[in-house]
């Protein structure tokens, strides 16, 4: 029978079906962090249980770390405390921890695939939603509650109902300027932040296959964004040249081995799916987000639309637009921007720290913006530097940080101030996200470049047509 | 966690869709290393100004409206997969929250703490709020047993979908830990396999 990819990684993790039709997964990797492990491990002493298996446990810090001085003990007490929690914890349970100022220590969904522990065919789970980050692999990998944290570190599996499969295709060249971010913004914007709940996504297409290895994770990564619960890419060569002589992949004569496995991964040609979508690349521009949800973006040359999309309630849309200071209808070109963020699980990768750097090198930020860039791992912090990337950030006055999650959510002292505008290449332009009042526009890598060197809104086509 | 048969309550009206975890509980709140007390924090930048002054227009500070049950538009819960807002709700006061879809990994995270997602249809939400905004000492019957809503009052009834498998955990009081537990050597096999 023909099976989607989604099929053949599910069924072959399925222990058995449980009484009342639920799947019991097995899970290949379990990633944890600090904030969302403390209460599991609490659950695992209360009933005196140990991680059933640690070797496929693999713990950081990353959400609640300073981006400065890490060296130093954390100022915050609560977030010290949280770190503390956490190393005790692995100590405790025999984990391995990258913890600050370990040469692996980054953003969980950034360290997985950069150490090769990130392998095509696998389960993949973590208290985190853009644990989706993974399925560029050819993974099937997705965010869980602290309760179920708990259950995998029990016995490496979940109870879970196998979800429906949607395949989004995207098909043809993308302008110049425009990045795998935009793809996933544009595709967003479409479906709605609800529009894929219920669902796993295949993304699949020739603009899909000609990204490198980072840019298809920054499209899977934001798959939660519009309520699936992952998404998923078939591994192809690029996955297999990015996985080979990482340090946790197979070596040598294994490498060839899994090789040959992997290679069995793609969507058979007549497998259903519950739901298919078609975009064509070349129609897609530069996007920012006008709203306080994923779903509420729109191209750089279009304008905020005038009223909710048919189905959503006005109030919600008068609520958001009043939120971010903008009026229906107009166009956000030319709007003053104070605060850039480069950085997060979606853009914080080499490639976009290179692709920044080379956009700017030789120029100046405008005197009234803050840009921060946040590397995501500490080996994305070295490679920058070993290439001389935080020269050009330096020079260019980018304020280049120590890894963590950052301002993508505030939980450190990297925060946006009430009612400023932050251009931002994280995923969530929620109310507050980057802090209490903070108005969020989620955008490429690219596009936040071009807004701090501008110190307002533009296209950042402007750059390519000219050369 | 515990048993969930049924609660007669009345109810608190969020008409706002896609209400993310970032609001039901804000990232700063996330620090504490145990379950308790997230429901102060509850909606804190909706109830609070950055003073730590009540804002009146918000809901939950209108001594209008009480109850175990909230009732909110379209796409609840979605965002961050936090449990911590499950458990902000619960330690709050409520059993149960009432809208026309919920993001999948808040409506799991709600089974597994004893809150119960109840998914009406739009029309049933619709006649649900406009019953608590005519009187908001209204009260609401909820019977997981029979998977029904419904408002006495006027003999209003919505019948709400539930995991059957999850049915029977709320009413047991049972974590799926415990099933998963009772697997070990069905799971060493497979790992052998
Ligand atoms: S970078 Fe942001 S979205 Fe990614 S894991 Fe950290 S907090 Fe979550």
């Amino acid at each position: 029978m023909s099976k989607t990819l989604f099929d053949k990684i599910w069924d072959a993790h399925v222990i058995k079906i449980a009484e009342g039709g639920l799947d019991v997964l097995y899970i290949d990797r379990h990633f944890i962090h600090e904030v969302t492990s403390p209460q599991a491990f609490d659950g695992l002493k209360q009933r005196n249980l140990p991680v059933f298996r640690p070797l496929q446990t693999i713990a950081t810090a990353d959400h609640n770390v300073p981006t400065k001085d890490q060296h130093l003990p954390i100022q915050e007490k609560l977030s010290r405390d949280q770190v503390e929690k956490l190393r005790e914890n692995c100590r405790e349970f025999g984990l391995e921890l990258y913890d600050l100022g370990h040469p692996y220590q980054g953003i969980v969904h950034v360290i997985g695939p950069e150490l090769g522990i990130t392998q095509p065919g696998m389960t993949i789970v973590c208290g985190d939603s853009h644990t989706s980050t993974h399925g560029a692999f050819g993974t099937i990998a997705f965010g869980i509650g602290t309760s179920q944290v708990e259950q995998v570190m029990a016995t490496q599996c979940l109870l879970q109902r196998k979800p429906k499969c949607m395949r989004i295709t995207v098909d043809g060249a993308l302008q110049d300027g425009v990045l795998s971010k935009d793809i996933i913004l544009y595709i967003i914007s479409k479906l709605t932040a609800a529009g894929g709940t219920g669902y796993f996504v295949e993304y699949a297409g020739s603009a899909i296959r000609a990204l490198s290895m980072e840019a298809r994770m920054t499209i899977c990564n934001m798959s939660i964004e519009m309520g699936a619960r992952g998404g998923l890419i078939a591994p192809d060569a690029t996955t297999f040249e990015y996985v080979r002589g990482r340090k946790f992949a197979p070596q040598g004569a294994d490498f060839e081995a899994a090789l040959s496995k992997w290679e069995q991964l793609y969507t058979d040609v007549d497998a259903q799916f519950d739901l298919e979508y078609h975009f064509d690349a070349s129609e897609i521009g530069p996007m920012l987000t006008y709203g306080t949800n994923p779903g509420m973006g729109i191209s750089v040359s279009e304008h905020v639309p005038d009223m909710a999309l048919p189905g959503d309630s006005p109030v919600s849309f008068d609520k958001s637009l009043t939120y971010m200071g903008f009026k229906a209808g107009e166009s956000l070109l030319g709007k003053t921007i104070h605060h850039v963020f480069i950085g997060s699980c979606t853009n914080s990768r080499i490639e976009d720290l290179r692709l920044v750097a080379q956009f700017i090198q030789g120029k100046q930020k405008a005197g009234h913006v803050q840009v921060m860039v946040v590397p995501g791992s500490q080996q994305v912090a070295q490679q920058a530097i070993a290439e001389g990337l935080d020269k050009i950030f330096s020079d260019a006055g980018f304020d280049f940080r120590e890894p963590g999650c950052s301002a993508c959510l505030g939980m450190n002292e990297d925060k946006i101030p009430a009612g400023a505008y932050c251009v931002s290449t994280s995923n969530r332009n929620f109310e507050g996200r980057q802090g209490p009042g903070a108005r969020t526009i989620l955008a490429s890598p690219l596009t936040a470049a071009a807004v701090a060197l501008a110190g307002k809104i533009v296209d950042v086509r402007v750059h390519f047509n000219q050369n | 966690m515990e048993k969930f048969t049924q609660i007669r309550s009345t109810a608190i009206p969020l008409p706002i869709e896609d209400v993310d975890t970032d609001q039901i509980i804000p990232a700063r709140f996330l620090k504490a290393t145990t379950r308790e007390g997230f429901g102060d924090n509850l909606f804190r930048d909706w109830r609070y100004t950055s003073d730590g002054q009540q804002k009146t227009d918000f809901v939950l500070n209108n001594p209008t409206y009480r109850g175990q049950i909230l009732v909110a538009g379209k796409n609840f819960g979605c965002g961050s997969s936090r449990e911590h807002a499950a458990w902000a709700l619960y330690d709050y006061g409520f059993r149960v929250v009432v809208s026309s879809f919920f993001a999948d990994i808040f409506r799991g995270n709600a089974l597994n703490n004893g809150l119960l997602p109840v998914q009406v249809t739009p029309e049933a939400l619709h006649a649900i709020l406009q019953a608590i905004e005519q009187d908001p000492e209204t009260t609401f019957e909820v019977d997981l047993e029979n998977q029904t809503f419904t408002l006495p009052a006027t003999g209003l009834e919505a019948t709400f979908d539930i995991d059957p498998f999850r049915k029977i955990c709320m009413i047991n009081g049972y974590d799926d830990i415990d099933y998963l537990l009772s697997l070990k050597s069905e799971i060493e096999a497979f790992e052998h396999a």
